[in-house]
């Protein structure tokens, strides 16, 4: 901080510990020291010791001995089939909500792209499923979906849509897994929608105005241009959200926990019933750890199909 | 200020294409988006007016349930005299600034750090740190389970502080990263040859120039941290250390006895403190959607 | 007050992309050097160079007697005005002026009375508690100048100051950054691609290209004798004409024109350059003298201008505006002798 004066005439030390911060490696390191120490401690090191907590016999408050592959044989074998049922629901779970949530997020934000009244005011309503505690809205769907109370059904009803009583939505299986879906692709929407909106205010208004010139339909225009203008926020997007709904507990935790009878049992909501209520820390270790190359599947798989085209 | 007036200038869509009567805009636009705005916020409707219903009109479907015909606060004033609700409120606020705070701290030098500066192993980090979304808490939380207990934390709300930057930090860090590439290098420069070090040109200049980004990502922290359950509802098992989600599924339903009107003016209160904030910010939310989504 | 010395001095941002190549240049005290060049041509790698902004790959860069090379920009006492201006945009006027003062540790009574200073020579006074987004673009080009000379500091850096500016103010600020060089009598170097700011603005020119540093010359030599065939077509505008010749001995011979050199060049293709403003209205030399066939006009008012073909050769004559030529005529003019330059084909070199 010295002036120009003073640093010529500073001491040789002086000079070089000034010196070390103007290095940009060093401080660069620095920097990130605080963030790689927390994410070490309760990301890295968890993660490390989840991988050997799965090829032990370990409970909470006790670390096992070490039993090779033995978890990973009881989640194929002996579990009547509940692992082979949660690894097809959590592909199903992910895979039919991201196609709702990406069409209907685009056609949302195509339309809060419009000019109208109180858009402002609509573009923050739209957004609240996304915002307001999950665990939150969720109850107030269950409480929806209720066996003999529910307004969804009452509504149903009484516009003639379906015969009374309405669907059983969480004690069946089939309905279970579709209100799942439905629920999550309710909160998941606006997200696609404000990412959307937002990549399609960056492009230039001239582009439309040059393909109007030139002809182009209103649908023309949406092919040629808005969509492939939207790939790189695509691509971020259903990243993060295929993640998110590979690995969502919450929400299905809330509405179903697995229930009836493991029917919507997903791969999170298992792991946390074996290791945490069920005790074998271990098991649910070596069931969570499944996620991991599946996710790594997941995300090749996103990224291979918005791959930059030749 | 500078995200808000960015958000402002864009144009809201290419406006009105001549030759498009009422009745077609009405079709095309007016039409679904109040469809969506119905499906949207039933579910947010009837938590409010769940809540305001007396025991006897809960249950009632003989008429239509969609109105409350005498409200009643019988639910709020139970859940604040009979139920550790205040005191959930109070844990859920006091982890979320916290694990907030935490993480700004750790996101906005990791971001500043990998966004401008240049050094070996930089862009191998930030890829590392972005990876780490591979690594969600339902990976995590049973490991997690033995760190917390070896350093004593079970039913003490540090546990939740610690833990939830492990997701905020990367979803910040990579946020901010893209705002700081949004600030000219040169106004750095300028402040190297005016006299100051890099860290006065970082503090000075550049975090100034960021805030509109920290503010969204102090947003979306705060949001999320007030959100989470999983950690929360393994690592606290005490009534009085529960944040709000916790609590509320764990301690309104009694085994197969759901108190529906408390449940859902805890619900309704629970979420008052995002949506008010949110509403407040919302230009500063789309705002960090832009930065990450568009830049990133 | 110093002196600036570049000693060898090379950029290379990776093996195969050298920015500056080798160069040696020095700059005296209280001079106004100008480095101009297309862009990409090095000469803003080697102001961030001098600036500090940039590492130095070798060779030593010299502030006086000092080699600065490993100096952080902080020390080197040097103020730099960017192309973007970079005004810290939530500051205001006067803390953008007052910053660097106040980064070295200046007073707040001392940095009041040299930003006030410095505001009225820039006729600021009335702007320095708004923010820079609330400036015209000349305003804010004032306020990155008066952030500059507030410091007072040794050596003057300005990267294409100018640019952002439109014709009318550019020219208006040019004499202004004159004035203002005058008056401190600092050591300015002024980056720019425009050669007219160059010929108006520097003591001395310094031409560079694709890294590598052509002539150093005040004004007046760079225009009268440059040194190859790149300067003399970067400076002058519009740009000499340049007539492929075949030589042999004294006799030059282009497709539409023959001539008698003053002495014999030894190479035998050449390129003869003359200067668009260098031809002569009434021909008196038979022997130097060119029939334009007229195929555009530019009238200006001051300056007509013709474009036309002198056998396979396109050529750029200025004429007199009074003098009366239609498209399609043929217009006999002579040769200036005395102004003639002839280069060597292969190494584009000058030979006179």
């Amino acid at each position: 901080m010295g002036t120009a004066v003073r640093a010529k005439t500073a001491p040789a030390w002086h000079r070089r510990r000034v010196r070390i911060y103007d290095r940009e490696a060093p401080l660069g390191y620095l920097l990130l020291a605080p963030t790689l120490v927390v994410l070490g401690i309760f990301l890295l090191y968890p993660f490390l010791f989840g991988i050997w907590l799965s090829v032990t016999d370990s409970e909470l408050g006790n670390l096992g001995s070490f039993i090779g592959l033995d978890n990973f044989r009881f989640e194929w074998r002996n579990t009547d089939g509940v692992f082979y049922t949660a690894v097809v629901n959590t592909f199903l779970y992910t895979g039919i909500t991201t196609v709702f949530k990406l069409s209907l997020g685009l056609i949302m934000a195509l339309l809060l792209n419009q000019a109208f009244p109180f858009r402002r005011f609509v573009r923050a309503a739209l957004l609240l499923p996304y915002i307001i505690p999950t665990v939150l809205s969720y109850e107030a769907w269950r409480w929806m979906f209720d066996p003999t109370f529910s307004v969804i059904n009452w509504l149903l009803v009484n516009t003639h849509l379906a015969p009374y009583p309405g669907p059983n939505w969480l004690g069946v299986p089939f309905n279970a897994m579709a209100a799942l879906m439905i629920v999550n692709v309710w909160r998941g929407t606006p997200f696609y929608a404000i990412a959307f909106l937002a990549g399609m205010q960056v492009i230039p208004v001239d582009l439309y105005e040059a393909a109007r010139v030139d002809g182009a339909t209103r649908w023309q225009q949406f092919t040629n241009i808005t969509v492939p203008m939207l790939r790189p926020v695509l691509l971020v997007v259903l990243l993060l959200s295929t993640i998110l709904t590979f690995a969502d507990f919450q929400g299905p935790f809330v509405l179903t926990n697995g229930a009836p009878y493991n029917s919507t049992q997903l791969l999170s909501i298992w792991a946390y019933q074996w290791g945490i209520p069920g005790g074998a820390i271990s098991l649910g270790a070596a069931i969570s750890l499944v996620l991991f190359p599946l996710l790594t599947l997941v995300v090749a798989g996103v990224l291979f199909l918005l791959r930059r085209p030749e | 200020m500078a995200a808000v007036a960015r958000v402002k200038v864009r144009r809201p869509g290419t406006g009105r294409v001549i030759g498009d009567r009422f009745v077609g805009r009405a079709l095309r636009i007016y039409l679904p988006l109040l469809v969506m705005l119905v499906v949207t916020l039933f579910p947010f409707y009837w938590m409010a007016i769940t809540s305001f219903k007396s025991a006897s009109e809960l249950f009632d479907f003989s008429v239509s349930p969609l109105w409350v015909r005498e409200p009643t606060l019988d639910w709020y004033r139970h859940l604040f005299t009979q139920t550790n609700f205040p005191r959930w409120a109070f844990n859920t606020a006091i982890v979320a600034i916290a694990s907030t705070l935490i993480s700004l701290f750790c996101s906005i030098l990791a971001g500043y750090s990998l966004a401008r500066l240049r050094y070996r192993g930089a862009d191998t980090i930030g890829w590392g740190i972005f990876v780490t979304y591979l690594v969600p808490p339902t990976l995590l939380f049973l490991p997690l389970t033995f760190v917390i207990r070896e350093l004593h934390l079970f039913n003490n709300l540090w546990a939740l502080i610690l833990t939830y930057p492990t997701f905020l930090i990367p979803f910040c860090t990579w946020m901010l990263m893209g705002f700081f590439k949004g600030i000219p290098r040169e106004l750095e420069e300028a402040a190297l040859v005016d006299g100051a070090t890099r860290i006065q040109a970082m503090v000075r200049i550049a975090i100034p120039l960021a805030l509109p980004g920290i503010l969204a990502a102090a947003l979306f922290a705060f949001t999320l941290s007030w959100n989470e359950f999983l950690y929360a509802l393994i690592f606290m098992n005490d009534s009085l250390v529960k944040t709000i989600p916790v609590g509320v599924t764990q301690e309104l339903i009694h085994g197969d006895e759901f108190f529906w009107g408390e449940l859902m003016a805890a619900a309704l209160l629970g979420s008052v403190p995002v949506a008010v904030l949110y509403s407040f910010f919302v230009d500063y939310f789309v705002a960090g959607m832009t930065a990450g989504a568009v830049k990133g | 007050m110093a002196s600036v010395t570049y000693e060898h001095v090379t950029k290379k941002f990776s093996t195969d992309t050298t920015a500056v190549d080798d160069l040696s240049l020095e700059i005296r005290d209280t001079e106004f050097m100008v480095l101009v060049g297309p862009s990409g041509c090095g000469k803003s790698t080697a102001l961030r160079m001098l600036a500090g902004l940039e590492d130095i790959t070798a060779g030593e860069i010299k502030i006086d007697d000092q080699v600065v090379n490993e100096m952080p920009p902080r020390d080197r006492d040097v103020a730099m005005v960017f192309q973007s201006y970079a005004l810290y945009p939530h500051m205001s006027v006067f803390d953008n002026m007052g910053f660097g003062l106040k980064m070295r540790g200046s007073t707040r009574s001392e940095i009041t009375s040299r930003v006030k200073e410095a505001g009225r020579i820039l006729r600021l006074d009335q702007l320095l508690a708004r923010k820079p987004r609330q400036l015209s673009g000349g305003q804010r080009q004032r306020v990155a100048v008066g952030r500059a000379i507030v410091r007072q500091p040794r050596v003057f850096l300005l990267d294409e100051p100018l640019s952002n500016l439109d014709a009318m103010l550019r020219v208006q600020t040019r004499i202004e950054l004159q004035k203002m060089h005058q008056r401190l009598g600092t050591t300015f170097i002024y980056v720019t691609h425009d050669q007219v700011e160059a010929m108006t603005m520097g003591d001395r020119i310094a031409v560079m290209k694709d890294g590598v540093l052509q002539q150093v010359a005040p004004p007046r030599e760079i225009y009268d004798q440059p040194v190859n065939m790149y300067v003399a077509g970067f400076i002058g505008s519009p740009r000499m004409n340049f007539l492929p010749v075949t030589i042999s001995d004294h006799k030059a011979k282009a497709s539409g024109l023959e001539l008698n050199l003053p002495k014999a060049p030894g190479v035998e293709h050449g390129v003869l350059g003359i200067r668009p403003e260098h031809f002569l209205p009434n021909v008196s030399d038979a022997d130097a003298a060119i029939d334009l066939k007229v195929e555009v006009l530019e009238v200006l008012g001051s300056d007509q201008y013709l474009y036309g073909k002198v056998g396979s050769d396109d050529l750029i004559v200025r004429v007199d505006p009074q003098l009366k030529v239609d498209i399609g005529d043929r217009v006999r003019l002579g040769l200036d002798m005395q102004r003639l330059h002839l280069f060597d084909a292969g190494t584009e070199k000058a030979l006179f």
